[in-house]
């Protein structure tokens, strides 16, 4: 296994909307100015955009760490929000439990964990009620 | 066709992220549900949409969308706007609907 060339950390603010998608921003800038594919910077910035709405809208944000290593991507989402009670259930396209006013933002269309599944090659949902959530997803570079 | 060009055949009013209008716009994505536009929206895009709050840019810049177009007569919120010029993502409103915007953009991208 090969060690990761950069690492990257990111505190998601669970309050505030207006700065979600600044990691993911940052990110896929990084990605860029290292030469990386349009197609994988695509994925890894939807993936990552997912989830840091997720993390304000679900569990008052978190950190992120971001692993680049010369043949994939990976990234940690990690909070200590409420948990999901049934995985399964939030993997099914359309299932949702936001709120409606995040709902008149344009969220909560229940398309977050599957869009993360679609466009990651490898995920996996560590959670447990009360305690917290951690979303470990990795996108390979070909 | 750039989406300069777009918006003056469409007839669409400016509100911000004027440094990205000389790009290229391919097809369009039309949607107001931001999870479902980040799966579908392409890069190049003209995505038309009724959402004016800042995650829009966010989800322009993500799918590398060219340019975000209000309909209804809507305006970005002011953070939206500053956002948007911090991108340079375009963002242009019209008086129509959603659908006649699709419409006249159809035979455009």
């Amino acid at each position: 296994m090969s060690e990761p060339l950069m690492k990257l950390h990111y505190t998601v603010d669970g309050t505030d909307f207006t700065v979600a998608g600044e990691a993911s921003g940052a990110v896929k800038k990084v990605l860029k100015q290292l030469g990386i594919s349009a197609d994988v910077i695509r994925k890894v910035a939807i993936a990552m955009y997912e989830c840091e709405i997720n993390m304000v809208i679900h569990a008052r944000g978190g950190v992120i760490d971001v692993e680049i290593s010369p043949d994939k991507i990976r990234m940690i989402h990690k909070d200590v929000g409420p948990g999901i009670p049934d995985v399964e259930k939030a993997m099914t396209e359309g299932f949702s439990t936001a709120s409606q006013q995040v709902r008149e933002l344009g969220f909560g269309a229940g398309m977050g964990l599957p869009n993360m599944k679609k466009y990651t090659d490898e995920m996996n949902i560590d959670t447990e009620l009360g305690v917290g959530t951690t979303v470990d997803m990795t996108v390979y570079i070909k | 066709m750039t989406v300069k060009d777009i918006a003056e055949r469409l007839e669409l009013t400016l509100k911000c992220g004027e440094d990205g209008v000389g790009r290229e716009v391919s097809g369009g994505y039309v949607g107001d549900l931001l999870s479902l536009v980040m799966g579908k929206a392409q890069s190049g895009n003209a995505w038309v949409t009724i959402q004016t709050n800042i995650n829009i840019v966010a989800v322009a810049s993500l799918t590398d969308a060219a340019m975000i177009i209000l309909a209804e007569g809507l305006s970005p919120d002011p953070n939206a706007a500053k956002r948007a010029d911090m991108e340079g993502i375009p963002v242009y409103s019209s008086e129509k609907t959603a659908f006649e915007l699709v419409c006249e953009l159809k035979d455009l991208v």
